[in-house]
């Protein structure tokens, strides 16, 4: 199997991964051999246009010669190595992480979470009742997104799309440690009187939808938000020359919200506050 | 970067507390009267680059805010922010990251009074419930339940700490609820603590070689450390060339002493080798395992020892800028270690031209504020940096990108001190001490059921039992605990076990960082673990899950089956396991992947809940 890289032609690594060969561009990770491949490893924190910050530990792997396990996401291969994705060891890690995940946070608009659930068996409830979670209500201070807290896996994927990764605004951070540790503005203020530009890039980078747009929250709260029933379109943003890409994704004849596609050379899945949110004018129709 | 510092503002002492640390603001763009500049003002911008290049200070500068004031506002937060150019949202995450400050308002003077194991056996519970009682509210003290001060063989302790100008503080230990009062109401008057060689049992005897100063030298004059010896490794570094003093390290077989026992000499010729410059040094002396006190009493009776090991593995390296990183707890040794690096500065031991030969070197004391992470070595750079102690994946490991991504050497306050014997008696003689894999003296920690706690030091190969016996161990032992939480326990009945890294590994067990904690069988062990369980709970970054989460649902099950055992506890214990498995694997760092050690232990070797 080999992962063919757009651009400058670069070394490949050969190295095995369960028993079978592997070549990958220099610098690949393990995870992109694995989906080179078609391996399935569950992934949380990684995400297509941010660099990982392997916090989640998800997808970690068997490395021969490795003391503990290591996060396929962000270990990059190397020539000869070894990697054993599939060992009961490696099953066993990523279902306590699902358990762990599952037993302190909603996972219930996380894509995938069930599935992996079910295919590792993992049990989230045996923790027990009494087993701590992160207990908040969702802080809604602004008219364009949710922060729901309680569904956050803190993957740090808002924090680098806020920060040096993408929108180098800086207005989202860590505050705390442990198991109190919380996505957060300074002094835990409320969004508008935060350094937040509101481009949505966090929404966008959000896996779980601890992030959502404030449409999307509404009508998931009213019962109506039926992503069966939504058409994408990608469209070119009319505000400025730069000519990002927009998808509309269309309910009922109304925008619902908007994404834009992370293969695009120029955005990267990124937007402005114009492009993100400035739809309603669209929609005015009187 | 486009910052938003919002409307807070800086009371005046905040902006002197700042002002003292940084200067006075050049313009009205970092935070100076916009009246007074405002012509200079327009012409450029100050700030940017230039200032984002001292994030570094950032630490320092909370450190400032809390030591004047006694905790951090909004507005000094954001004046300090203006200062270096650091996003609020960022500072204020550090801000929280650490135990030691507060972003919400309190009583100047916090009293911080241990509860870790060494103090809870020596009722550390009852002593928190009397001063709590003594001081009530509206005393203007703060009363922090906190991890171990390091001071275990002084048991139980407290340390109060009143924000001023300058910050005072006093340690009483052994605690009492009048010496703790008394140190909270008036640190100025409060007595004198006893000297380090206190924490020395074997003070004086003529076969030491590590602690062979301490209680013998004044450790504020560096006539009197030259005069004991002091500087004849560093003349014997400079005569052996930066190669010669690796190779020498490397004959000796010095492993490095901070629990991972890694080879001190490939780790500098690793540094070394790199051709990224520049190469940077950095002494962890973060050393905040719970009944770990041996590096505080090196700092606090030989710190010369320390700046001169230092420069030494500088000299190997090639750095020219050293870091040591104090744990934040240990005002005694960050007053010494200020004197000392200040001493050598000034009679050129330090600086541009150590000791004529040439080479510069310069060490920089940075304090920790309260996180046991902070220890584990890829959290302390980021910690130094100005960010979140959080640990860094690996690779690339810190010899490669460590301190400001360069090339980095980092070993512990012990591994350093070894360098001195090492070169005056030569690699062969230090060599021979030991055994053939573990070689050279090592402290260890002694304290709990002992009549004579404190660090005693050993040619490793010694048993547990002759340690034991030299400290003066209690009848009745129930358990010994070796390395601290991150170690294991064991019984009495394997107290043959040989103090070697090898000979630890063999009997399934750890030498960690040196500590040996002795419990007699009045410790109620599921207590004991629970506290283990608390502190990791407590101490754990919050950055992977396997351990964020993990340490929560080890402590809960801990706490259901504290009054159980056999059958109705055997749910919980094989729970136990499958989640301390996958923290083991699965976890960033150390202490994910250690915070499940001592627990299985007891489970395992002591049978704590048959």
């Amino acid at each position: 199997m080999t992962a063919v890289p757009l651009g400058v032609p670069r070394r490949m690594v050969e190295f095995t991964v369960d028993g079978e060969e592997a070549r990958v561009p220099e610098g690949a990770t393990i995870l992109d051999a694995c989906r080179a491949s078609g391996k399935d490893v569950p992934t949380l924190c990684q995400g297509d246009t941010l660099t990982p910050k392997n916090a989640c530990r998800a997808c970690v792997v068997e490395v021969e010669g490795s003391r503990t396990l290591v996060p396929a996401c962000s270990r990059r291969a190397e020539p000869g190595m070894e990697v054993r994705t599939d060992t009961e060891r490696a099953r066993h890690s990523r279902k306590i992480v699902l358990e762990l995940l599952a037993s302190s946070v909603d996972l219930s608009t996380t894509p995938k979470a069930a599935d992996w659930i079910k295919e590792y068996g993992a049990k989230p409830d045996r923790f027990g009742p009494d087993a701590a979670r992160v207990d908040e209500s969702p802080k809604i201070d602004n008219d364009l997104y949710v922060r729901a807290y309680d569904k956050c896996i803190l993957c740090y994927k808002c924090v680098d799309a806020c920060g040096e990764q993408w929108q180098n605004t800086f207005a989202i951070s860590v505050s705390g440690r442990g198991f109190d540790a919380r996505i957060a503005v300074e002094h835990d203020a409320p969004l508008t009187d935060s350094a937040c530009v509101y481009c949505g890039n966090c929404v966008e980078v959000c896996p779980t939808g601890a992030l959502s747009f404030k449409s999307e929250f509404d009508m998931r709260a009213a019962g109506t938000w039926n992503e069966a029933a939504q058409t994408r379109t990608t469209t070119v943003c009319a505000y400025c020359g730069v000519g990002c890409n927009l998808t509309l994704h269309v309910q009922d004849n109304e925008i619902v919200k908007v994404t834009s596609p992370h293969d695009n050379p120029v955005t990267h899945g990124n937007l402005c506050i114009k492009g993100r949110f400035g739809y309603q004018h669209v929609q005015n129709r009187g | 970067m486009d910052l938003h510092f919002g409307d807070g503002k800086p009371t005046d002492e905040e902006r002197a507390a700042v002002d003292a640390l940084l200067g006075p603001p050049r313009s009205s763009w970092e935070g100076a009267a916009r009246d007074d500049m405002r012509a200079a003002d327009l012409r450029w911008a100050r700030g940017g680059r230039e200032a984002r290049e001292r994030r570094d200070l950032l630490l320092p500068g909370l450190h400032a805010l809390n030591d004047r004031i006694g905790w951090i506002s909004e507005g000094a937060l954001g004046y300090l922010c203006r200062r270096l150019t650091v996003p609020p949202a960022q500072a204020y995450g550090v801000a929280t990251f650490y135990a030691m400050f507060s972003v919400k308002p309190r009583p100047a003077t916090v009293l911080h009074v241990c509860t870790d194991l060494a103090c809870t056996a020596a009722g550390a519970s009852e002593l928190c419930a009397g001063i709590e009682a003594r001081l009530g509210v509206g005393s203007g003290v703060s009363v922090e339940r906190g991890p171990c001060l390091g001071l275990c063989e002084r048991a139980p302790a407290a340390l109060a700490v009143r924000a001023g100008d300058p910050v005072r503080t006093a340690v009483s230990a052994p605690a009492t609820v009048e010496g703790a009062v008394l140190a909270a109401s008036a640190p100025d008057s409060a007595p004198v603590e006893p000297p380090a060689a206190m924490a020395v049992p074997q003070a004086g005897d003529p076969s030491l070689t590590l602690l062979r100063r301490v209680g013998v030298v004044d450790p504020s004059s560096l006539d009197d450390y030259r005069a004991h010896g002091g500087y004849t490794a560093l003349r014997r570094a400079f005569e052996l060339g930066p190669a010669g003093v690796i190779r020498e390290v490397t004959d000796s077989g010095l492993l490095g002493r901070g629990g991972a026992a890694f080879p001190t000499g490939r780790k500098w010729q690793a540094t070394a080798s790199q051709p990224d410059h520049p190469h940077y040094l950095v002494c962890n002396a973060d050393e905040s395992e719970p009944g770990t006190f041996k590096d505080r009493v090196i700092m606090e009776g030989d710190p010369f020892a320390l700046v001169e090991a230092m420069t030494i593995a500088a000299y190997a390296t090639g750095a020219h800028q050293g870091y040591l990183y104090l744990r934040g707890e240990y005002p005694r040794a960050l007053r010494r270690l200020e004197h000392a690096v200040a001493q050598a500065r000034a009679r050129g031991l330090l600086g541009e031209d150590v000791l004529g030969q040439g080479y510069a070197f310069d060490i920089e004391i940075r304090r920790g504020a309260g996180a046991y992470i902070c220890g584990e070595e890829t959290a302390l750079f980021n910690s130094i940096e100005g960010y979140r102690g959080e640990p860094r994946s690996k690779p690339p490991f810190p010899v490669e990108k460590g301190l400001f991504g360069k090339p980095t050497v980092e070993n512990n306050v012990e591994t350093l001190v070894n360098v001195l014997p090492i070169l005056t008696t030569g690699a062969q003689a230090y060599a021979a001490i030991g055994t053939g894999r573990s070689t050279g003296p090592k402290l260890f920690c002694v304290s709990g059921s002992v009549d004579r706690p404190g660090v005693y030091e050993l040619p490793f190969g010694a048993t547990l039992g002759e340690l034991l016996v030299l400290a003066g161990v209690r009848d009745r032992l129930r358990a010994v605990l070796l390395g601290g939480a991150a170690g294991g326990f064991v019984r009495p009945d394997e107290l043959d076990i040989p103090l070697t890294f090898e000979g630890t590994r063999e009997a399934g067990t750890t030498l960690g960082s040196g500590v040996v904690m002795a419990f007699d069988d009045t410790v109620p062990l599921p207590r004991l673990l629970l506290r283990i369980a608390e502190f990791f709970r407590d101490e754990s970054c919050g950055q992977c899950v396997p351990c964020r989460v993990g340490t929560v649902r080890q402590e809960e099950a801990l706490h259901r089956i504290v009054e159980r055992t056999g059958a109705a506890a055997a749910g919980d214990i094989a729970l136990l396991r499958e989640v301390g498995r996958a923290m083991r694997d699965a976890s960033i760092c150390g202490l994910g992947q250690t915070a499940w050690n001592a627990v299985e232990s007891a489970i395992d070797r002591l049978g704590a809940y048959e």
